[in-house]
């Protein structure tokens, strides 16, 4: 995960300026709804890819909806290419969206589903089916042209919601979990189109998902929302190395802790401390990801690690031949270990065991 | 149309009450009947009566206007026979008829068209031969205060005016059609109503401006229709006969409720709502 | 609204629906006795009158029945206006079922109730109320006559709108029953393409709903076809302009019932004719 982060970080250019001189997407945005308020600014520029990242029920779908004009703004701003479009119906907004579920219409074929934005714009209906016939072109679904979407796969689906969204030529395109319907084998391989799809596409796109990987891949920069706020943004690979909060740090695997640095010992505000390589003072974040974390039935006698703390089981959760180990205690964190070396420590729940961290394998940055 | 003279609630009454599916229903109603004429009779047994010994339950099937006078004579009955409940069904006249020939337990029938109650008698349902008790003749309902002048039978043919008669199935429009022929007349009314109550309903709502109906609703009717006399109504007299039915339960009561119909009692509350004696 | 994850239905690509089997169908499969025993029972009940209907009829005197003129021009009568019935129901009912289902306005459930309304009332209370509506003498029929110098009663206007007012709440219910059940989301997705609150409806939200409106609109008719009560009080009863076959059924039964059964009989294969020509049509379509 940490691997694709700083992939993406290498061919990701510095966030242009560009809304600064009106074009991209310019918006706070700001949605009362009961006790949940949602206040999150957002800033693109054309040909940025700005993934919305956040647990469930974080309101990132809320803000989407905003942006297209599905819900109405309590507060804050909304301008796209320098135009204001707070008080713009949804239907005249240059905004396409392809839906968590696509909502691709079930009594239209693919093209004419495609064509139905460039019909609602004013197109006759040949051009407005010949703009759609190119787009399907483009997605390599020309062959598909006349199935109903019952009659398509999740991935074909997928890229007819895409051609239909882009149909329209939209200043802005949002995307809601653009993947979250796909099986994992279907996934991979659709990801990777819209990846190009996304590169080709000239203006701002958003997309909200709360897979970590699909936000790495697919955008250039993340902007990470809990409880509707923004809690953290940045390059993907800035935001797998630096998270902020916990969710972060679970999403991108890390262990996360802050605490006050005085030189390589990090005390943290709650527990012991932690010796990194760093030399900071100063409030600081410590991160480690858990396949860094060993465990011992026993003190480890010889050991050269300085942070060892006593721990209990939680629980156990096994990944493929990985098993993740919760452990409390001194110190709660997760440890990765192998299927293997998990049988021969004989990990149960409640069992008592010893965690090891290496100085060189922990991250230290100021908060 | 069901009414009982007495408020109740007992279920057979409203059962036996019925008009054509009450049949039907009687025997699904009958569990749920726990009393029968035996409670009826202690109470009956407990007071001294002057007239014939008369007790228990008598229902009767009549003609939809005689549905004031009948009421009004169930509750004298009731009165003069202690112990004694009488159930009416009021509806069209053809309606009780099907009931009756149906099967539906009642003890009298009193019809509005001699016709109505051939269908009965040639059934076999009735037992003896009906007699006629009233007389009912046709009159002009007319608008509160008859604002379109109309003074005769002929006035009605008058265009422009909106006039309803009853439907040729059923007595009182057989009754109109009679006079409007004896008399020569064509009439193209609006409508051609189910039933007299219909034809009168039409007028009371001012949707109709005038209407051949029964001078007895027109005297029901109040204030709320004029009526208007005819002279060619003596062509078209309606006679009402009544009878003991064949598989009355209650004969004797039977007998006593057409006698007090005939009474002089009787023919006082019939003529004060406009009937004539025959 | 935060997270629309709870609420989406199956999306529609997620698997390969042509692989997917169709409906399964258990066959020979036994239906449970206490399902099979009160459905029996039920379907006799609702057949036996019918059945017996036939059984009585005097099929005899049908062909002097069935060549008779009037027989015809009622039952021309009631085709037309049980016609005319359902598609005014169709044209204000669909709007007023898409307005109680999508939108949100102060006292929408008592409106909802109202509408429902003349399914309780007694039809003969609900010709009486539309006598005191748009009689001649009516709260609107008065300005209907005076300044317009229409009057409803008597006319076969006036038997359609008795027809729509009994058979509407039909189509009205079974339409918002359906848009209750069709995810507004297509609707949204519409709009974010450039289409109009209305085009989206009328593009996306009618298609989708077509059946429950087709279901709609069968009630709505069949319930028109034996309107009796509400058009004899309303629009009263002339042979050719209001008389109905319901009405022409209850009149013949007054002092010919071999007649009114015979009528009745045409107007039962004449409604069996229709409406199974129409599902089928339904079913080829779908």
């Amino acid at each position: 995960m940490t691997d694709t982060g700083e992939r993406k970080a290498a061919m990701e250019s510095p966030a242009p300026d560009g809304h600064r001189s009106g074009e991209g997407l310019d918006a706070r945005l700001v949605v009362e709804r009961g006790a949940f308020r949602l206040d999150v600014a957002l800033t693109a520029a054309p040909g940025e890819v700005v993934a919305l990242l956040g647990p469930n029920g974080a309101g990132k779908t809320t803000a989407l909806r905003a942006l297209a004009g599905l819900v109405p703004l309590t507060d804050g701003h909304l301008r796209l290419d320098g135009a204001a479009l707070d008080r713009t119906p949804p239907e005249s907004r240059p905004v396409g969206v392809v839906f968590q579920d696509y909502l691709l219409f079930p009594h239209l074929t693919a093209l004419d589903n495609v064509a139905f934005g460039p019909r609602c714009r004013g197109a006759g209906r040949a051009e407005a089916r010949a703009r759609a016939a190119a787009w399907l072109d483009r997605m390599g679904l020309a062959a598909h042209a006349g199935a109903k979407p019952r009659r398509l796969s999740g991935g074909q689906a997928q890229r007819v919601a895409l051609a239909r969204a882009l149909a329209t030529g939209p200043r802005l395109l949002l995307l809601d979990e653009p993947l979250a319907a796909l099986d994992a084998r279907t996934r991979l391989e659709v990801r990777a189109q819209l990846r190009r799809h996304l590169a080709e596409f000239e203006a701002v796109a958003v997309l909200v998902t709360h897979d970590p990987l699909d936000a790495m891949v697919l955008a250039d920069r993340l902007v990470v929302v809990e409880d509707g706020a923004v809690v953290q943004e940045g390059g993907p690979a800035d935001i797998a190395r630096r998270p902020r909060t916990d969710y972060i740090a679970r999403l991108v695997g890390l262990n996360l802790y802050r605490g006050r640095a005085e030189g390589h010992i990090v005390r943290l505000d709650a527990g012991p401390g932690i010796t990194t390589t760093e030399d900071l003072s100063g409030p600081v974040f410590v991160a480690f990801p858990p396949s860094a974390v060993t465990l011992y039935d026993e003190r480890p006698a010889g050991s050269s690690a300085r942070n060892l703390w006593r721990c209990e089981v939680a629980g156990l959760e096994s990944h493929g031949d990985q098993i993740r180990v919760d452990l409390t205690g001194e110190l709660p964190l997760a440890a990765d270990l192998t299927t293997v070396a998990a049988a021969e420590l004989g990990l149960h729940p409640g069992a008592r065991v010893w965690a090891a961290v290496k100085a060189t394998q922990t991250h230290a940055y100021p908060a | 149309m069901t009414r009982s003279v007495r408020r109740n609630h007992r279920v057979r009454r409203t059962a036996r009450a019925g008009g054509a599916g009450a049949a039907a229903l009687l025997a699904l109603s009958a569990c749920s009947s726990s009393s029968d004429t035996g409670t009826d009779s202690d109470s009956a047994g407990a007071s001294s009566s002057s007239s014939a010994k008369v007790s228990g339950q008598v229902t009767v099937f009549a003609a939809a206007s005689l549905k004031e006078s009948f009421t009004t004579l169930g509750e004298t009955f009731e009165k003069q026979h202690p112990g004694t409940e009488v159930t009416f069904s009021f509806a069209g006249s053809d309606t009780l008829a099907a009931s009756i020939t149906g099967g539906a337990p009642a003890d009298v029938f009193a019809s509005a068209s001699p016709k109505t109650m051939a269908t009965v008698t040639d059934a076999g349902a009735a037992a003896g031969t009906p007699v006629t008790f009233v007389r009912n003749r046709l009159e002009i309902a007319t608008l509160p205060g008859n604002p379109d002048r109309i003074s005769s039978l002929k006035d009605l043919t008058g265009s422009g005016l909106k006039v309803v008669l009853c439907d040729k199935t059923v007595p009182c429009g057989a009754a109109a059609r009679k006079a409007l022929e004896a008399s020569g007349l064509e009439l193209t009314p609006v409508s051609y109503e189910q039933d007299v109550k219909a034809a009168l309903t039409k007028v009371e709502l001012k949707e109709a401006d005038a209407a051949v109906v029964y001078k007895t609703d027109v005297k029901a009717a109040g204030d709320k229709v004029t009526g208007v006399d005819f002279p060619e109504s003596a062509e078209a007299v309606n006679d009402y006969p009544i009878t003991v039915l064949e598989n009355a339960p209650n004969p004797g009561a039977a007998k006593a409720f057409i006698e007090l119909v005939k009474s002089a009692e009787g023919q006082r509350v019939l003529t004060g709502a406009g009937f004539r004696t025959p | 609204m935060t997270e629309s994850a709870g609420t989406t239905p199956t999306p529609p690509g997620t698997d390969l629906a042509a692989a997917a089997p169709r409906r399964p169908r258990h066959r020979g499969r036994m239906v449970p006795v206490p399902l099979l025993v009160p459905a029996l029972i039920g379907l006799a009940f609702l057949l036996l009158p019918l059945l017996a209907l036939v059984i009585r009829a005097p099929w005899s005197g049908l062909p002097q029945q069935l060549t008779s003129p009037e027989v015809w021009q009622a039952l021309r009568l009631s085709l037309l206006c049980a016609t005319s019935a359902t598609v005014l129901s169709l044209l204000v009912g669909v709007p007023l079922a898409w307005l109680l289902a999508r939108t949100d306005f102060p006292g929408r459930g008592v409106v909802r109730a109202l509408v429902t309304l003349p399914l309780v009332l007694p039809p003969v209370v609900g010709g009486v109320a539309l006598l005191l509506a748009f009689g001649r003498n009516g709260v609107v029929g008065q300005w209907l006559d005076a300044w317009f110098g229409i009057t409803l009663p008597f006319t076969t206007t006036g038997v359609v709108l008795a027809e729509t007012f009994v058979a509407m709440p039909f189509l009205v219910i079974s339409v918002e029953g359906t848009l209750r059940a069709a995810d507004p989301r297509y609707e949204e997705a519409a709009t974010t393409l450039g289409a109009s609150r209305f085009t989206a409806f009328r593009r996306v939200t009618l298609p989708l709903i077509a059946p429950g409106i087709a279901a709609g609109a069968v009630l709505a008719w069949a319930r028109a076809l034996g309107e009796f009560g509400a058009t004899i009080t309303f629009a009263g009863n002339f042979p050719g302009r209001t008389q109905t076959m319901p009405l022409a059924v209850y009149l013949a039964l007054q002092n010919d019932p071999a007649a009114a059964i015979a009528l009745s009989l045409v107007l039962l294969a004449v409604s069996i004719a229709v409406l199974a020509g129409l599902r089928d049509r339904w079913m080829n379509a779908s």
